[in-house]
């Protein structure tokens, strides 16, 4: 069983590793394919992108659309769970699953109806449509996560701070949030990495200036490059970067 | 005022802006697509109904009709294989990896999760190709006289589902092995069961709900996807999704697109209802 083990391991890692090497590996392709027979090493095609304007633009957009709509959906949500954790409002578990509910929709099927009413009352697509309907996407995420955190022991430090005159956005500000910073923290990042790699609706919700992935769906209607493999091993990298970065600093030393 | 009224509206206002967000950015577009899926196109404009005709088209029209088909098929055939090569691989790393490993060897196994969605769709095409790695060395190596076309078909497709959906119930199952007490193997031994019988009939049944958890996930999230089959699976045939698209581009047919949304939306329902139904059976 052991030697099974073994080869199994082998063959699935291969499996998964595979598009990824050979994007990582072919982005330095010395040639206009990004097939074998490998040409040589070249750094080209990333001096290229980096100075492509409209891959930069939609790259700044990107960053804007998932920090703002992130920071929008992780506000929301933390005021929500906030309300519905303290007292039980009529009709709470109908709250809930609402803002649940746009969870378990698709993609698609969210942009194409955030579509069809900003049509019917006149807002053209646009970076701010697209970030709506990140929020969308991200708000049931966010409420979850922060929901879930409020346990007994934060309730009844809450009502503490309540019972000790403190108004609600006191309470708010200088106990729940430091409080919840961790989860807070989470839904944030989460939401980021979600609104960052987002392709539908800021397909459907853009026009004239468009997010990265839009940018890159672009790209790859003029067929395979080189040029593409660089840009999808930067965003790579990048984003392996800030993991290990994240797992070395922050999550080591909420561990300790 | 009494106290708890006041501790009652405070907790509304709280919730009152998700909930107005989620009204106007979701219930409403969803209520707007909903009406438009009852009206028809005729030429180029929009004839309000209410009427029947999008949904009796869909269930008439055979090239609608293919597309529901072609979306259950390659789901339903995405979701048992990547939950077949997804459960020893995680069963793997949670038991026969040393403890210190199994972070990194968990990471690995989910490193391409930090590329973007578009650009891991765009890779599997890369090495697809005619002219790509896997052929290259296919045919190097003597065992293909020639190169296959996988590019544009159905296997494309599955092959880059299977490739992210194994990965998504890797961590999700998992979490569930390593939640396990290891007492239940132990005592299955003690009584004289092989390893393999162990697995069968001890941890896999004990992992079930996980996995019915990750496989309706799966069943979701690879149902809903228009990338992937539009990168891999080409135009030769069409998925649900392909086919909402192409009613928007091709004539803008805003309603037929809602009522293939809607029929979308059942279909995931469907599904939500069977895998809750038997999740409750279960804990019974």
């Amino acid at each position: 069983m052991r030697t099974l083990s073994w080869v199994y391991l082998g063959a699935i890692f291969t499996f998964i590793l595979l598009p990824v090497v050979v994007l990582v590996i072919f982005s330095f392709q010395d040639g206009r394919l990004p097939v074998p027979p490998f040409k040589g090493a070249t750094l080209k095609w990333y001096a290229k992108i980096l100075a492509d304007r409209d891959l930069m633009e939609a790259l700044v957009n990107s960053l804007m659309v998932a920090v703002l709509s992130s920071l929008v959906a992780v506000t929301l949500g933390f005021l929500a769970a906030s309300g519905l954790a303290r007292t039980v409002l009529p009709g709470s578990a109908l709250m809930r699953g609402l803002l649940i509910a746009p969870m378990t929709v698709s993609y698609l099927i969210i942009g194409l109806g955030l579509l069809q009413m900003f049509n019917q009352v006149g807002i053209r697509p646009s970076l701010l449509a697209t970030g709506i309907g990140h929020v969308v996407i991200n708000l049931p995420l966010c409420f979850a996560i922060v929901y879930a955190a409020i346990g007994e022991h934060q309730k009844s430090a809450l009502q503490a701070a309540r019972d000790l005159g403190a108004r609600e956005w006191q309470v708010l500000w200088h106990i729940a949030a430091p409080m919840l910073a961790p989860s807070l923290a989470a839904a944030f990042f989460l939401s980021f990495t979600f609104s960052w790699d987002e392709f539908i609706i800021a397909f459907l919700l853009t026009r004239f200036d468009v997010t990265l992935p839009v940018e890159i769906w672009s790209m790859l209607r003029s067929g395979l490059s080189p040029a593409t493999n660089a840009v999808g091993s930067l965003v790579f990298l990048v984003s392996v970067a800030v993991v290990v970065t994240l797992e070395l600093t922050l999550f080591r030393k909420g561990s300790k | 005022m009494s106290i708890e009224r006041i501790e009652k509206r405070q907790g509304a206002t709280l919730v009152a802006p998700a909930l107005l967000w989620t009204l106007v950015f979701f219930v409403l577009p969803f209520l707007a697509m909903a009406l438009m899926s009852l009206s028809h196109l005729e030429g180029r404009s929009v004839v309000s109904g209410p009427d029947l005709r999008n949904y009796a088209k869909i269930f008439t029209e055979p090239s609608l009709l293919k597309g529901i088909a072609v979306s259950l098929e390659i789901t339903a055939l995405v979701t048992v294989i990547s939950v077949a090569l997804a459960w020893p691989l995680a069963w793997i790393i949670a038991t026969r990896i040393p403890v210190r490993w199994r972070r990194l060897a968990l990471l690995l196994a989910v490193l391409p999760f930090w590329t973007s969605y578009v650009v891991r769709s765009y890779s599997w095409a890369l090495v697809l190709g005619e002219k790509g790695v896997v052929m290259n060395a296919l045919v190097g190596l003597g065992m293909l006289s020639e190169p296959v076309q996988i590019m544009a078909t159905r296997s494309a497709t599955v092959i880059g589902f299977v490739h992210f959906f194994v990965m998504l119930l890797t961590l999700t199952i998992y979490s569930n092995l390593i939640q396990l007490s290891p007492n239940y193997a132990r005592a299955a031994e003690d009584l004289g069961a092989s390893r393999w019988q162990v697995i069968r009939l001890v941890i896999l049944p004990l992992t079930l709900p996980g996995v019915v958890t990750g496989a309706f996930l799966t069943f979701v999230l690879c149902i809903g996807d228009y990338i992937t089959p539009q990168i891999l699976g080409g135009n030769n045939e069409l998925t649900l999704p392909q086919l909402i698209m192409l009613q928007l581009g091709r004539r803008g047919d805003y309603p037929m697109a809602s009522a293939l949304s809607l029929v979308l939306m059942l279909i995931v329902t469907l599904a939500y209802l069977a895998c809750a139904r038997w999740l409750k059976m279960e804990r019974v």
